[in-house]
């Protein structure tokens, strides 16, 4: 078989695949966390509090109401959307007039106790979700098998980036929502009713983790600590990519997915790290990130 | 937004969430704290059932030993070190602390072990696996009581050997327990005429295994070696399911509780070989355990809450047989009873501080095979104390090589 530095092409391709969809998750996740800092400038640490409430939602749907994969793909961006709107009218829109950091504290304060609460409820072992019998499949890539839900991922992963991607930088809503961002008083002149609009961008943005939580509640257990370990990645591919750009979260978010993947092939010890390597090297040499606007 | 800001903000946070439950103990009592992992990743294994186990050892007892009330002191060790040791510390200086039951993690097991030989405290290691706990990390104060890296490589590698299995790959842990499991294990398989292919070593707690999956099945090995823990012991046995590598390799448990098995399913878990130190279905004494104990946590209980529930019996069965809580008296007491309830038959502390016990070789049943809730597991073999945990290496200078 052919090789490239010494390690096979079936290999290579086969990372590279896994990669992506990795990257797919830190595309959805960072895309989130993007459209709520790029739009409202909040640092929103509870992002993978949402995810994990959005991983729950589908499991306890499941369990109690018999909602299945495909409804739950819906409800529970619904749902935890909702939630993110009464947290933003509670809490969060009393702090846009003061420092970005007061907004980070309290949004780590609502992840903790999400988190706590539900390790109080559910355990720490987690708990299966089964993957849905339309995509319980493996296709064969003819360099590996690829289990048909895996490439479900990709496919709807993508599909909802673009979308949301379109929704902000080419339509009217998305002209209004960018406008709120830059003034705020003279949108509210025109007659627009801001808060509101801010609220459902916060919903908006928290329904994404949820979605990602959802895709993600049948490849690993479901469990209170699973968004814990994400966000902080997240957050990293979010730097890269400039705080704030859409098109940048969504590109890192793959790129970095793939680069984590290699990494694991050359040396495993620094998967783990080799995001943040990355994002010490960005921030050195781009402050604002690859994408971002200085 | 500045970054360094940030990253200090979110450091004085997590050092702000540190708890503690301690009670100011009086004089008159016996004193036993618990320091475990509560809130993270193992503290299904242990945590708050362990708790509730030790107290049914105490209300068992009947809440006194020597005239004394026997008062339990609790708190989260967080899997780390550093507040193990100290909060161990604080407890023998300031509540008059007599004896401590460790939970899980080994790194955490080792530190405390360190203040047990400063402070003159026996400490009771339960969930922990480093067999170093007993060797080159031993003290006069330790007790390693339910199982250890070499008892479980003894059990599940020589069974899987022996059925066949003889080229291994390993996914390890990257931390000292995924790494003295491996070890541990790659002598039992050499022993036993097999071979190690490879290992990968994943970071603890990765989101994602199918890339190191895909390693292990590209080595071309039989078996499939899970030396991690946790939630990674789950979820990379999920995704090696769903990538079918384990249609061509068979994967080998070096660590499972009947807690994960639960969380996965039979389904994915049938067949699995693992090696626990206790299951709650092995007969009459043990059933009565999981019985009383569900009734009050509505799970079955891990091994390990059942041995922190032996434990602390034990411990307070020494007290009472040599009459007094000085722990030079009471480590010799310990080491010179057998043990003998729902825990162990004949089991006994050995110099280095290894309880020795059987051990117990499992195969997970299938869904068709299990009958009831909880009905997970089927005896493969029962190994003796000697065979499971080995002759005394002569790394304890506690105990020379005979």
């Amino acid at each position: 078989m052919s090789e490239i530095f010494g390690i096979p092409v079936a290999v290579i391709l086969g990372q590279l695949t896994l990669g992506l969809v990795n990257g797919s998750f830190y595309a959805l996740l960072s895309l989130g966390l993007a459209v709520i800092f790029g739009l409202m400038g909040v640092v929103n640490f509870a992002h993978g509090a949402f995810y994990t409430l959005g991983a729950f939602a589908a499991l306890l749907g499941l369990q109690y109401f018999g909602i299945n994969y495909w409804a739950a793909l819906l409800l529970a961006p619904l749902a935890v959307g909702l939630v993110g709107i009464i947290v933003e009218r509670l809490f969060l829109r009393h702090l846009y007039q003061l420092d970005p950091l007061y907004g980070l504290l309290l949004t780590f304060g609502l992840a903790l106790i999400v988190e706590g609460s539900l390790h109080q409820v559910f355990g720490a072992t987690g708990q299966s979700y089964p993957v849905p019998d339309s995509l319980s499949g493996v296709l064969n890539l003819h360099f590996m098998f690829l289990p048909l839900y895996r490439a479900w991922v990709i496919v709807a992963s993508v599909v909802v980036c673009l979308g949301t991607w379109f929704v902000i930088e080419r339509t009217s809503l998305g002209a209004t929502l960018r406008a709120a961002t830059e003034n705020a008083p003279l949108l509210q002149a025109f007659g627009v009713n801001v808060p509101i609009l801010k609220a459902a961008t916060y919903g908006g943005g928290v329904a994404l983790a949820a979605l990602a939580g959802v895709l993600a509640s049948p490849v690993v257990l479901v469990n209170s600590h699973m968004g814990a370990s994400l966000v902080i990645v997240v957050f990293a591919v979010v730097v890269i990519g400039g705080m704030g750009s859409i098109l940048g979260a969504i590109v890192t978010g793959l790129a970095l997915g793939v680069i984590e993947g290699f990494t694991k092939v050359i040396y495993p010890e620094a998967s783990n790290i080799v995001v943040f390597i990355i994002m010490a090297l960005v921030l050195m040499i781009r402050p604002a990130g690859l994408f971002g606007r200085e | 937004m500045n970054f360094r800001t940030l990253g200090a903000a979110v450091l004085t946070i997590s050092m702000a969430v540190v708890a503690s439950r301690a009670a100011l103990a009086a004089g008159d009592e016996v004193v036993i704290g618990v320091l475990d992992d509560m809130s993270g990743v193992y503290a299904d294994v242990q945590g708050a059932g362990g708790i509730e186990a030790i107290n049914m050892a105490i209300h068992d007892f009947g809440g006194t030993v020597l005239g004394k009330k026997i008062t339990l002191l609790t708190a989260d060790h967080q899997n780390k070190p550093d507040i193990g040791a100290s909060k161990f510390r604080e407890w023998a200086d300031q509540n008059g602390l007599n004896m401590l039951l460790g939970g899980s993690n080994s790194g955490v097991s080792i530190a405390m072990s360190k203040v047990a030989a400063v402070k003159h405290v026996p400490f009771i290691a339960i969930g922990a696996a480093g067999a170093s706990l007993t060797n080159e990390d031993c003290t006069a104060y330790t007790v390693h009581y339910v199982y250890d890296t070499t008892a479980l490589a003894n059990g599940t590698a020589t069974a899987i050997v022996n059925a066949g299995g003889k080229s291994w790959f390993y996914l390890t842990a990257d931390y000292a327990f995924g790494t003295q499991l491996q070890n541990a294990a790659s002598k039992v398989v050499e022993a036993h005429g097999g071979k190690n292919v490879g290992a990968v070593r994943v970071p603890l707690g990765a989101a994602d295994f199918s890339s190191f999956l895909l390693q292990a099945q590209g080595s071309g090995a039989q078996v499939l070696g899970l030396a991690n823990a946790g939630t990674d012991f789950p979820n990379s046995l999920k995704a090696a399911n769903e990538f079918g590598v384990t249609k061509t390799m068979k994967p080998a448990a070096l660590l499972a509780f009947i807690t994960d098995i639960n969380s996965l399913g039979l389904n994915v878990a049938q067949g699995l070989y693992l090696t626990t130190g206790w299951y709650w279905d092995l007969n009459a004494d043990t059933r009565a355990f999981g019985k009383r104990f569900f009734a009050k946590i509505n799970r079955e209980p891990t091994m390990d809450q059942a041995g922190v529930y032996s434990a602390t019996l034990t411990y307070l069965k020494a007290v009472k047989a040599a009459g007094t809580t000085d722990p030079d008296k009471v480590m010799a007491e310990l080491k010179k009873t057998k043990i003998n309830d729902m825990f162990a038959k004949g089991g006994y502390i050995r110099a280095d501080g290894a309880m020795i016990h059987d051990m117990y070789v499992m195969q997970v049943k299938s869904p068709q095979e299990s009958k009831y809730p909880w009905d997970y597991y089927k005896l493969v073999k029962t190994m003796s104390g000697e065979e499971a945990f080995g002759p005394i290496t002569g790394l304890c200078p506690l105990a020379p090589k005979k």
